[in-house]
Formats: C-alpha cells, sequence, structure tokens
C-alpha cells in the first residue's frame, strides 16, 4: 500500500508539472484553435529569465522566498511580450489564412526561438537553483512529495480554478467565449477581437512562464531543449483531455502522469512511453475529442 | 596564342602537382571535430599532433623526414568525415590522427581502409571498431566502452562490499552498453544481485517512481550508465527523497559539468574515469610546450590520448624506416612505443596495452573528483 501511496505522489508530480504547461496549450487553442508550438518555447525562456535573475538577486544577498517572487514576475512580465508579440509577428498576418499556414508559422517561431536562445546563451546544461527550498512542515513527507512538486500542484491547480472563473464569469472572458464560437460575428458585436486574442497569448505566456520557473526548482537544471520536450508531453495531455478545455487539460495531464508512474512501478520505466501513447490511442478511438472535449458541432 | 595556352595549362598543372606533400615529408592527417558544438572533443588533438610534430622536427625528423600536420574537421558528422577522409587520402596523408567520436570514425573507415592507410582514434571508444577485426588498419590510444561496465561492477564487490545494486541506463547506445556490461560483469562474478535494470528518459522532468522502485527493490546502490544531465538529475531527486545509497556513474558524467549541475547532492558520488596520467613525466613536458605554444596548461579533452597515439605513429614510422603501410602495420604490432600514456604496445586488435590506458574510479569530495584510492 506504502508503495501505490508513493508511486501515486509520483504520478501526481509529474501530472500536475504536465499540467501546468498544457493548460496555456489549451486556452491558446480554445480560443482561436491554432496549436501554439511555440508555447514550449516560452516555457523554456521563462525559466531561462528567471535564472538570470535569480543569478543577480543571489549575488546581492536577497532570501530565497524573495527571489523566487521577482523572478516570477519578471518572468510573467518577459514572457507576456515574447507571447504578444510572438502573436503579432508570426500569426496575426496569417489569420485569413488556412488552417496550416498558422500551424507551420508556430512551428517556424519555435525554431527560431530555440536557436535563438541557442545563439544569445549556451546550448549547455545550466544548474537552477532551488528558489522554494524544503519547508520545515514538509520534512516528514519528503521522502514521498518535495516541497517543490507541492508548490507546483497549488499553483496548477489555483492557475485552472482562476482561468475557469475568469473565462465564465467576467466580461472579458465573455468575449473570449464569442471570440471562440464566432469570430467575425463577435467583431460584429462589438467585440475587439485582436485585443481578446493578444490577452490570450499573454494569459497563456504567463502561465508558461510561471511554469518555466517552478518546474526549474524542481528539476534543478534547464536547458534550450526543455521547452520541446516538456512542450510534447503537454501537448499529449491537453489533446489526452480534448484541446480547448481548461479542466480537460489538467485532467489529462494527471491521466497521462499516472499512467506513467505505475506503469513504471509495477512493469518497467523502460515501457512508459508506450503505455502513456497506448493509452492515448485508445482514448481518442473512444472519445475522440478526448477526455472533457466538446464534440465539434456541425454548423449546417 | 595556342602555344601559350599550352604553356599556361602546363605550368597550372605543375604548380598544382608541386603544392602537397613533397616526397620527404612524413604528413600527419589530423580529423575530427574541429568547430561545432563538439570542437572542444576535437581541438585537443590538432594542438597534440602539432606539438610533437614540433619536437620530433626540431631533433632532425623522423628517419630523416619532416613531420606536418593536415587538419581536416568533420564535426563529428558521419557524413562529413568522409569528406575529411577523401580529402586527407587525395592529399597523400601518411597516417591519420582520428577520427574523434565513434560514429563519425566508422564512417570514414572504410576509405582508409581502401587507400591503405593506418588510423589511430585518440577517443572514439565504440568496442566493435577494433574488436570486430573488420578494420585491421585500425588502432586507438584509449580504453573501449565495454572496459567502464566491469570496472565498475569489481568496484562495487570489492570495494564498496555492495550484495544488491539497481542498474539505471539512459536507453541511449552509450548508456545502455555501460549498463549491459556492468550487469553481465556482475552476473559472472556472482558477488552482487542486480534487483533493478531500467531505461529512462534522460530528458524526463520527474523520477519519483523509478526512484520508489529502488528503494522497493531493496538496492544498496545504484550504478547508472549515461550522461550528466540525467545523472543529475537522479542523483538529486533520489537525495531530496532521503536515499543516500552510493551512485556509482560512468566516465560520460564524470566531468565538471555534474559537478555544478548536482551541486552538492553530487558529494560521494563514483565514476569511472580515464587513468589520470599528469603524474607521468612526458605528459608534463607536453602540458609546458602547450603552455608556451597556446598560452595554458588546460590541455583538453583527449589530449594525451592524441600526443600518445602520434608519438606511437611516428615511433612505428622511425622502427619500420618506411612508410609503407604494410611496413607501419608491422611495426606497430611488434615495437613497443614510450610515449605519455606509459610504454604502449597495441593487440592483435589494435588496441593499446599501457598503464596509462584503462579507467579508474574517481569520487566527488568536496565538489571535486578525486581519485579513489
Amino acid at each position: 500500500m506504502e508503495y501505490f501511496l508513493e508511486l501515486f505522489f509520483g504520478g501526481l508530480t509529474r501530472g500536475s508539472i504536465y499540467a501546468l504547461i498544457a493548460l496555456g496549450y489549451t486556452m491558446v487553442y480554445g480560443i482561436i484553435e491554432l496549436i501554439n508550438f511555440a508555447h514550449g518555447e516560452i516555457y523554456m525562456i521563462g525559466a531561462f529569465t528567471g535564472l538570470i535573475v535569480a543569478g543577480v538577486l543571489t549575488a546581492m544577498g536577497f532570501p530565497a522566498l524573495a527571489i523566487l517572487a521577482v523572478a516570477l514576475v519578471v518572468a510573467v512580465v518577459y514572457c507576456s511580450a515574447y507571447g504578444y508579440t510572438m502573436e503579432k509577428i508570426a500569426y496575426k498576418p496569417l489569420r485569413g489564412a488556412n488552417r496550416l499556414s498558422p500551424l507551420i508559422s508556430a512551428i517556424g517561431m519555435s525554431i527560431f526561438l530555440q536557436n535563438y536562445v541557442l545563439l544569445a546563451q549556451t546550448p549547455n546544461f545550466l544548474p537552477f537553483p532551488n528558489l522554494i527550498g524544503e519547508f520545515e512542515f514538509m520534512e516528514d513527507y519528503a521522502h514521498i512529495l518535495g516541497s517543490a512538486n507541492l508548490v507546483i500542484i497549488l499553483v496548477t491547480a489555483a492557475a485552472m480554478v482562476a482561468l475557469t472563473l475568469f473565462i465564465k464569469y467576467t466580461r472579458m472572458g465573455r468575449a473570449m467565449r464569442a471570440t471562440a464560437q464566432n469570430r467575425k460575428m463577435a467583431m460584429l458585436l462589438g467585440v475587439n477581437v485582436d485585443a481578446v486574442i493578444s490577452l490570450t497569448f499573454i494569459i497563456g505566456s504567463s502561465l508558461a512562464a510561471i511554469g518555466g520557473v517552478l518546474i526549474a526548482c524542481h528539476t534543478g537544471q534547464i536547458n534550450i531543449t526543455i521547452g520541446f520536450i516538456a512542450g510534447i508531453k503537454a501537448f499529449t495531455a491537453a489533446v489526452l483531455g480534448g484541446v480547448g478545455s481548461i479542466p480537460g487539460a489538467m485532467l489529462g495531464a494527471l491521466v497521462l502522469g499516472f499512467t506513467e508512474s505505475f506503469a513504471t512501478g509495477y512493469i518497467s520505466s523502460d515501457y512508459e512511453d508506450v503505455f502513456a501513447f497506448g493509452l492515448l490511442v485508445l482514448i481518442l478511438i473512444f472519445r475522440p475529442s478526448g477526455l472533457l472535449g466538446k464534440a465539434p458541432t456541425q454548423k449546417v | 596564342m595556342k602555344t601559350l595556352m599550352k604553356g599556361l595549362v602546363l605550368s597550372l598543372a605543375l604548380v598544382l602537382g608541386a603544392g602537397p606533400a613533397l616526397a620527404d615529408t612524413i604528413k600527419i592527417g589530423v580529423a575530427g571535430a574541429h568547430s561545432g558544438d563538439l570542437a572542444s572533443y576535437g581541438l585537443p588533438a590538432v594542438n597534440a599532433a602539432k606539438l610533437v610534430a614540433e619536437k620530433v622536427n626540431a631533433q632532425g625528423g623522423v628517419n630523416g623526414m619532416m613531420v606536418e600536420v593536415q587538419a581536416e574537421d568533420d564535426q563529428c558528422k558521419p557524413e562529413m568525415a568522409t569528406n575529411a577522409a577523401t580529402k586527407l587520402v587525395s592529399d597523400k596523408a601518411t597516417v591519420i590522427i582520428g577520427h574523434i567520436c565513434s560514429g563519425a570514425t566508422k564512417a570514414a573507415l572504410p576509405i582508409y581502409k581502401a587507400a591503405n592507410l593506418v588510423v589511430m582514434s585518440p577517443s572514439a571508444t565504440n568496442p566493435p571498431l577494433t574488436k570486430s577485426g573488420e578494420f585491421p588498419n585500425f588502432f586507438r590510444t584509449i580504453a573501449t566502452d565495454d572496459e567502464q561496465g566491469p570496472a565498475l561492477a569489481a568496484f562495487a564487490a570489492n570495494k564498496l562490499n555492495l550484495k544488491k545494486v539497481a542498474i539505471i541506463h539512459d536507453k541511449g547506445d552509450y548508456g545502455k552498453g555501460v549498463a549491459e556490461f556492468c550487469k553481465a560483469a556482475m552476473e559472472k562474478a556472482g558477488k552482487v544481485k542486480v534487483v533493478l535494470f531500467e531505461g529512462i528518459g534522460a530528458d524526463q522532468v520527474d523520477y519519483a517512481a523509478v526512484i520508489q522502485k529502488i528503494k522497493q527493490a531493496g538496492a544498496e546502490g545504484v550504478v547508472y550508465g549515461g550522461y550528466h544531465p540525467g545523472a543529475s538529475k537522479l542523483i538529486s531527486q533520489m537525495r531530496k527523497k532521503k536515499i543516500a545509497i552510493p551512485f556509482l556513474t560512468d566516465e560520460g558524467v564524470q566531468g565538471p559539468d555534474f559537478l555544478k549541475l548536482a551541486g552538492n547532492d553530487a558529494e560521494g558520488a563514483y565514476a569511472t574515469g580515464l587513468i589520470d596520467v599528469s603524474g607521468n613525466a612526458m605528459y608534463k613536458a607536453a602540458a609546458e610546450a602547450h603552455q608556451k605554444a597556446f598560452g595554458t596548461a588546460e590541455t583538453g579533452l583527449f589530449f594525451a590520448q592524441a600526443y600518445a597515439a602520434t608519438q606511437s605513429l611516428l615511433n612505428a614510422i622511425d622502427k619500420a624506416k618506411s612508410t609503407k603501410y604494410e611496413d607501419i602495420m608491422k611495426a606497430l604490432h611488434t615495437e613497443t612505443a614510450d610515449t605519455c600514456l606509459g610504454k604502449i604496445k597495441f593487440n592483435a586488435q589494435g588496441d593499446a596495452q599501457a598503464e596509462g590506458v584503462g579507467f579508474s574510479v574517481y569520487q566527488v569530495k568536496n565538489g571535486k573528483w578525486e581519485l579513489n584510492k
């Protein structure tokens, strides 16, 4: 039983890491039906920004939690600027084009950003300080759940709830839903569609930035490829849960995390990807739009 | 006009023909990664060859012939390696130092074999390159990957007295190879029981599940086959989960990057690494020459191996009193060369046997790799 619980928490850790990145993916998809492949790169840039801020502030002698707070704020601002600019440069001009064009543009953006960081920073792995530290009250449970994991789980859950409420109950959220349903109609009714889409990218990028800093605290190292690798898993999670659905991204990520963890624990980690993607195929056979995805309604 | 053209063509041909390889020089072709990500693996070999050539030329050359060095870049890419090999063959290189990466070496070897050229790598560790017997013209001055596994197994059994270990690898060619050879050696010796043998993705964000499995299996130690990013993540997450059992790993991890990435968690970890030759008198002289020529005593990766390879080849040419392929081959197999890795003899397969070729075990102490005696 204890072994089961340990594996459960292992799965929860992994799942929440995937979820934090998947939320941004699924949100952008929900509004403009674009799979933003560069999302992983924004996550990576968030981690690098956090590292630079942490380096400077550590040298100035600030306490760890203050550094974490500042690093998060700076990463969020910086990545939002990236997300906003990226949308204006790479996606907005293609808004009227067929669906493949922005997809290719997104892949191009992803490769561009990765190589840009490679040239501007380094291709090597860099150590990332654990800004979250180890909480005292977690001391007795450290063997099953680390402090950084706890923070990641809580932040992911909070982000999911906040996003859901925002989209359901605020004016801007309603504009977002309207844009998602029918962009032209929303525009005719006075919704500023450009502003809505920009805001979507800003929120998505902010989530990626928070994810970048927190997850780097857990893994302890970053390099230019982390975004691509995390992006693939997060994208899988988003599809599993139903791309476009915010609770779906969380659920999909947890299902993926648990599958990997239990497959490792009871069978073999050699096959964790086989089980994870086998499950994806199975779910998509029986529920083509994902666990919580809505089947697309035919417009007649 | 016609005669003028003819004259021009003739003189051009003469100039071009006279350029490369005067008959009385020994041309050492040095092929490897000299640019790109892995340039730091390949450039020290060029420096080593140049330093040996300089030293030998100052003493009057080999058999009265001067030694020159021609470097060709392959960026560790197989497709570029074949180009570099073709270039060196057509430029009439006498012998080849290289290539640096195993994959590139494997791609280039058939070209050298067809051209009857002796090739000696300071760094290609893939076992079949020599052990398959496919390339009798290939030699190396570095120990092969399959010697690390048994070294780790012996260390775990005899020095650490472990009874049960978990062997984890990164599913890559190199890491899995080390892990499998280690497992085979442990099973053969019978002193250590392998309770877990699994591959984990080096790019995964979290290893909680496999760490719980290591604990569940009752392992008294972990052997990891792979490179530093995966190793540092695994050891950090193990230590965070308060699993303090010994951590043994390979030469792909034994370097400064692992210490930087794992920080305090690296403390106490063991790893196999190339035998330290910094005490060798000839190496010390080479490092001094390096300091004079390039302004630093940091010689870099595989420098000693490349230096020894150049020394061995020139020694063979000297003893054979010939630059013919058959004569060099015979001398390499029968003569002993005095090099910065100690006295080198090559076995029938082409692997160097010397006191400076092989692996020792290092341990992280106070943030540094120290030889474990």
